[in-house]
């Protein structure tokens, strides 16, 4: 049980993501004006990357055994396919929320988030729980880089930014301050 | 395609500086940061992506009226899923150790939004040889930016360059540049240089 908390806390704060692994850096830097959106994207990614690791996990154990060659392509088609489901489902229940996210619903499935996580479990080689508990950790620490990108960003909405650094200039030295904050977690390893 | 314009060499230049892939359209930021912490990664990392943004901009150039409408992103991602997959078993051949260093990043070269977006919104519309050109001019876009991030970073964060040691032994690395926030706070400072520079220039105009 200790491994799959391991795993878990892993990939939500010592190798986050976003601010260590730079995967899902699109939607960090789209998405993050407003924390509600941000929360949503969160959640939906966490959702694909639930599924994600699932299909993942089948393939490896039935159907790439054979041909490893494959795997990038097989990954890329689930996902894919995956995505399209989670946008229709969405657009069904929630045209508000479909229409927040606007591009960025479609844009998941080349959201290196997502890839990068079937890519690891893979190379990890990572059982079922395991899996399962490294695409809960990756999309939690997805959305809570995405909820505190957004709650400075909501503030500095009112800050006086001089008038170079507004727009991506300022995110990207906010996002190095984060990340920097986030690696003060690499200690975590040892004592867990 | 007869009122198509001839290949020239705007399709080359283009991509180069004024529409840069990563400076200018903000596109493949993830490889951007993830690679650059030494100038051996980020060479490596820029001729992969070149590779398969030729090959995928080619093939699909010369297959735009075969594929459906409907299903061509999914044929985009599928071209590219192979050549992305061929470039990764290359360097795996070729380069073993930095192709461990590069870890999954070769096979996400599929997701990097370079590559699709080009194939969707140039390589689909033209004839093959603009396609190739286009992805000549992206890709060594790409490529300088790569080199430039990881020069900067390879000499403050390691006192290196390409492995050579650069300072003697006086020098202490801000060995910050080559972990993670180091790849922001680079790209963060080359952005407010770009804007501080387009700023002033627009001021000299105006005055």
């Amino acid at each position: 049980m200790g491994d799959l908390a391991w795993i878990l806390i892993s990939a939500l704060l010592v190798n986050n993501f976003v601010l260590t692994l730079f995967l899902g850096l699109c939607p960090f830097f789209g998405v993050t004006s407003r924390v509600s959106t941000a929360v949503r994207l969160g959640l939906a990614n966490l959702f694909v990357l639930l599924l994600t690791a699932l299909c993942a996990w089948f393939l490896n154990r039935f159907v790439l055994g054979e041909a490893p060659y494959l795997r990038l392509i097989a990954f890329i088609v689930v996902i894919a396919s995956l995505v399209q489901i989670v946008e229709m489902a969405i657009k069904k229940w929630s045209p508000v929320l479909f229409r927040q996210l606007g591009i960025y619903l479609p844009l998941i499935t080349t959201n290196c988030a997502i890839l990068g996580l079937a890519i690891f479990q893979t190379n990890r080689g990572y059982g079922f729980w395991q899996g399962m508990a490294f695409a809960v950790g990756a999309g939690l620490g997805l959305t809570l880089a995405l909820v505190l990108m957004a709650s400075i960003r909501e503030r500095l909405d009112v800050a006086d930014v001089p008038a170079v650094a507004r727009g991506t200039g300022i995110v990207l030295i906010i996002a190095a301050c984060l990340s920097l904050a986030f690696m003060g977690f690499a200690g975590l390893g040892s004592s867990l | 395609m007869a009122a198509a314009p001839a290949a020239s060499l705007e399709d080359l230049t283009r991509g180069l500086w004024r529409e840069n892939p990563v400076l200018v359209q903000m596109l493949g930021l993830c490889p951007t940061l993830a690679v650059t912490n030494s100038v051996a990664n980020g060479i490596a990392m820029g001729v992969a992506t070149l590779f398969v943004l030729l090959g995928s901009n080619v093939l699909v150039a010369s297959l735009r009226t075969v594929i459906p409408k409907e299903v061509r992103i999914t044929s985009y991602i599928l071209i590219i899923a192979t050549f992305v997959t061929t470039a990764d078993f290359t360097l795996e051949a070729l380069v073993p150790r930095i192709h461990a260093a590069l870890g999954p990043f070769v096979a996400l070269i599929v997701v990097n939004c370079i590559i699709l977006g080009r194939a969707e919104a140039f390589a689909s519309r033209v004839s093959v040889r603009r396609a190739a050109l286009d992805a000549i001019g992206m890709g060594t876009g790409f490529t300088m930016v790569l080199l430039m991030m990881s020069g900067v970073r390879e000499v403050l964060g390691s006192g290196t360059l390409l492995g050579m040691a650069l300072f003697g032994g006086r020098f202490e690395p801000w060995v910050i540049m080559v972990l993670p926030p180091g790849g922001f706070l680079t790209l963060g400072i080359f952005l407010l240089l770009l804007a501080w520079r387009a700023e002033r220039r627009q001021r000299v105009q105006e005055a």
